[in-house]
């Protein structure tokens, strides 16, 4: 009991939030890593996934590619870009690191939501005279939505946890507060940053699950039109 | 006075068969603690998460809270799970090993509840009436029926296993993670190389492994397929 009230303290101190090694600018680090990383990430992934959806081929690279992500430890794919040329230039390899293992959910899942799209609804949509972008931007996507939502909600999360484990990689974020804490075997600044890392983690995970319930509505689908 | 020596090892080169050969105890070493590390985490996790999932079925009260609780243990980065322990287990292999099951709880809960379910009533109705007691029913017919969900279950919880040992690495038990953070300090290629590409073989193998328990133990789904 007596390091979670340690922790605390360490917590409480203002000198602790303030600083160029500052909570503030930890927080402000992990945050950027984490949005700049999951709009890359998108930007990459969702118009091959939805285009390989829309054509209907790929199904096995798309559904593979979270798998192959799943074996391949983080924390060797961020030593590995420190020690190529990428490694010179600040950043580079977390941020390279972290849009690697987004993308995979991100494909995934709004290729499997594009092709679990009513393909009845599909047909009647092409019986109307849609083409095929018409047809892909206001009967797949919507419907597909949940699904695409999920693998954001899912990358989001993944960047959090890799942006942590770049600070073993000397990258920015929360991380370092705890990896600082280990080099100072200070055991309560080692919680204090975990406890920092995991609110970050769930505030993010609870912000994209109220999204994901607020954004059928808000498109005007009613409830039943997703299921 | 000799020359110093020319070779993959002294030019730091990313593949190094030098490397293979003269360190080939410590990768050894380091491989045996990676699989000592995920095999004994899974197989906790899977003790734990039976009874878990059995409970979450068998109260509905249960269901909402177990799935609630593993899933946010699951949402907790790999590093910060590994740091909140720190005070329980300190610098030692338990706490590794802990973090690992407490990831693996959460896939193998699911995927357990998630085969128990699916076992069609009509089967549960015919096994009662041919006489079978909940124990008898439980483990002759709806564990091997959960089975196919369960190991697909296993085979998830198992390769992120392998791959979130490295993070152990913090507290010198990560097994080739060890080798990782090492290399990475001093800029060993090799050394780094050679350690990641052997996480992701085990990673792989184990995959393999299990699939290939899971044919064994469910030989009646080979002929529908």
């Amino acid at each position: 009991m007596n390091t979670l009230t340690d922790a605390w303290t360490w917590l409480t101190t203002s000198a602790h939030w303030h600083g160029q090694d500052g909570i503030w600018t930890r927080l402000g680090q992990h945050l950027y890593l984490t949005v700049v990383c999951l709009l890359i990430s998108c930007v990459i992934a969702l118009p091959v996934a939805l285009f390989l959806g829309h054509i209907g081929r790929g199904g096995a690279l798309a559904v593979n590619i979270s798998n192959v992500g799943r074996a391949v430890p983080t924390f060797a794919v961020l030593v590995l870009l420190l020690l190529t040329p990428v490694g010179r230039w600040g950043e580079g390899p977390t941020i390279v690191a972290l849009v690697l293992f987004a993308v995979p959910p991100l494909l995934t899942n709004a290729y499997v939501g594009m092709r679990e799209v009513d393909q009845d609804v599909v047909r009647a949509a092409r019986g109307m005279g849609m083409t095929g972008p018409q047809l892909l931007l206001r009967v797949e996507v919507p419907l597909a939505l949940p699904l695409i939502l999920t693998g954001v909600r899912i990358a989001a999360v993944q960047l959090v946890a890799t942006a942590t484990i770049a600070a073993l990689a000397g990258g920015g974020g929360l991380g370092r507060i705890i990896t600082a804490g280990f080099n100072l075997a200070s055991t309560a600044q080692v919680v204090a940053g975990a406890v920092l890392v995991a609110a970050f983690a769930l505030i993010v995970e609870g912000l994209f699950e109220a999204a994901q319930r607020l954004a059928p509505s808000r498109l005007g689908l009613r409830a039943g039109d997703t299921a | 006075m000799t020359a110093p020596p020319d070779d993959c090892l002294a030019r730091n080169e990313w593949v190094c068969g030098a490397y293979l050969s003269s360190r080939r105890h410590i990768l050894w070493d380091a491989a045996l603690q990676h699989v000592q590390l995920t095999a004994v985490s899974v197989l906790i996790g899977l003790v734990l998460a039976l009874p878990l999932a059995l409970a979450a079925r068998r109260w509905h009260w249960a269901a909402g809270p177990v799935l609630g609780v593993t899933t946010i243990l699951y949402t907790i980065p790999s590093l910060a799970m590994f740091s909140l322990l720190l005070p329980v287990y300190g610098l030692s292999a338990s706490l590794v090993v802990a973090g690992l099951v407490l990831y693996s709880l959460t896939l193998l809960v699911r995927n357990i509840l998630a085969g128990l379910r699916a076992v069609p009533e009509e089967t549960r109705q015919a096994a009662r009436g041919m006489g079978y007691g909940p124990v008898r029913l439980l483990v002759a017919v709806e564990l091997p029926l959960a089975l196919p969900a369960a190991m697909a279950g296993l085979r998830i919880a198992t390769v992120s296993a392998v791959s979130l040992v490295t993070i152990g690495a913090i507290v010198g038990y990560g097994g080739l993670g060890n080798l990782i953070y090492a290399g990475m300090n001093t800029y060993f290629k090799a050394q780094v190389l050679t350690a990641s590409v052997l996480c992701v073989l085990i990673a792989v193998a184990a995959d393999l492994l299990l699939l290939l328990l899971q044919r064994l133990l469910t030989p009646w789904t080979r002929s529908r397929s």
